[in-house]
């Protein structure tokens, strides 16, 4: 249980970052808090020849408000944001997802955008980021470009990001005004990755009937999975136990391909992201005071 | 062979500064390098917190974080917590409500009692359950842990 051997380098700029990737294509791998690399590299699953850290570039450490948007720095520790006041303040499901990420001991070095570019289809960040609609802001070789989240999760721990990309910047749409939103999970213990989660949000028109609403499922594909059908089974309704019944059936279809583990059967998931999405209704509902 | 990296680390408030491996685990280069074997070793892999430290403060794992990204900052142990041989209250009060049994994982759960209560003198039940829920015991059954925990919150209030 000890790391392979591997060079190591803390440069103190991006540029020298995104040229040592170059150098070294496809032999180097990026660390920020580690969480999830170190373990890897404890169990040699991960043999990189080069680790580039990038803890001693300055300025990627922040939390902001920036035209309405909240805007995170990829090296920021997820107990930052968990701390924040701009985010306890104004981003419920970002502060919700974050107390759900591992544990404190490790939210303290983890960070918020390795997290994202590790890309494991159980994690919070993922889920929470394309439920946002967050734009994910990479450097590279070419300089710097914006993807959606959407299209940033390729597959298991495979992001749109090349091989000499890294993440810096993500930029997070707020919840509508007066949206009801959710985030719930299930995890054999408290702390563990989920076998099940889901990050959910709805808004209501005049009428009282759900203008728009989003339900993102994680741990049930190989990347966050957009619940599309559930999604149009609630908007256009007026919320209640029977809406949200027929939405826990539409989850059961989205759920295309989930994995089969020593934690949970492919079923298993399946039926406990139909119910979670279902409970995260109620307690949506409940708390932007809606009676169901 | 990789190229050795020099680190400087203050550690229980003393500087070192050594010559290591990149690939030299944070918890290794504590027991092995400066010979402070309080911190243990469990899982190996930042599940069973029995090598959790203070980080510039912050509870982290030892055995996930490498000894060249400790490389000026500064580290507490549990080498770092009593004075002069006298317990501190946190460890005084795992002492008198049997917060522990073999002891492997108690260094772990002092360090992050350590970190709950400077940032959060008076947790709420649901917070305490949260930080411990990082650490592992095998065997007390957690509630003379938390005993101890809620011990030492009394403790330090009137201290």
């Amino acid at each position: 249980m000890k790391p392979a051997p591997f060079e190591y380098a803390a440069p103190d700029n991006l540029e020298e970052v995104v040229s040592l990737l170059e150098e070294n294509e496809g032999d180097a791998k990026v660390l920020s808090g580690g969480q999830s690399l170190m373990p890897l590299l404890n169990m040699r699953l991960a043999r990189p020849e080069v680790l580039v850290d990038l803890a001693r570039v300055p300025g990627l450490d922040y939390v902001r408000e920036d035209d309405g948007l909240l805007v995170i720095g990829a090296m920021t520790r997820q107990r930052t944001v968990e701390l924040s006041p701009i985010v306890g303040e104004g981003h419920p499901l970002v502060l919700e997802a974050t107390r759900n990420v591992a544990h404190p001991q490790n939210r303290n070095q983890g960070t918020f955008g390795g997290s994202l570019a590790h890309a494991d289809p159980s994690a919070e960040y993922p889920a929470l980021a394309v439920a946002l609609g967050a734009k994910l802001k990479a450097v590279g070789p070419d300089g710097e470009r914006e993807i959606d989240a959407d299209e940033f999760f390729v597959t298991y721990l495979t992001t749109d990001l090349e091989a000499a990309e890294v993440l810096t910047e993500v930029r997070i749409p707020k919840l509508p005004a007066g949206a009801a939103w959710s985030f719930t999970e299930l995890a054999r213990r408290h702390g563990d990755y989920a076998l099940a989660g889901v990050a959910s949000y709805f808004s209501r028109g005049d009428d009282g009937k759900v203008a728009d609403a989003r339900i993102v499922l994680f741990g049930v594909g190989a990347t966050p999975v957009r619940a599309t059908k559930a999604e149009q089974e609630l908007i256009g309704q007026t919320p209640g136990a029977a809406v949200f019944e027929s939405v826990r059936k539409a989850v059961l279809d989205d759920v295309e391909e989930p994995q089969t583990d020593v934690h949970a059967s492919a079923e298993q998931r399946r039926s406990l992201a139909a119910v979670l999405t279902q409970r995260g209704l109620v307690d949506a509902a409940r708390r932007a005071g809606i009676s169901l | 062979m990789p190229t050795p990296r020099q680190i400087q680390v203050t550690v229980n408030g003393r500087r070192y500064e050594s010559t290591v491996e990149p690939r030299l685990t944070l918890a290794d280069y504590l027991r092995h390098e400066i010979s402070l074997p309080g911190t243990h070793v469990g899982c190996e892999h930042g599940v069973c917190g029995a090598c959790t430290v203070l980080w510039n403060g912050r509870a982290v794992r030892s055995c996930i974080m490498l000894a060249v990204q400790a490389d000026g900052s500064e580290i507490t142990t549990v080498e770092g917590l009593a004075t002069d041989g006298a317990l501190n209250p946190i460890q005084q009060a795992f002492l008198e409500e049997h917060g522990l049994q073999c002891g492997f994982c108690t260094p772990g759960f002092l360090m992050t009692v350590t970190e709950m209560l400077e940032h959060n003198p008076n947790p709420s039940d649901e917070e305490i359950y949260d930080y411990l829920g990082g650490q592992i015991c095998r065997c007390t059954g957690y509630q003379s842990i938390l005993a101890a925990v809620r011990s030492a919150i009394q403790k330090k209030a009137s201290a």
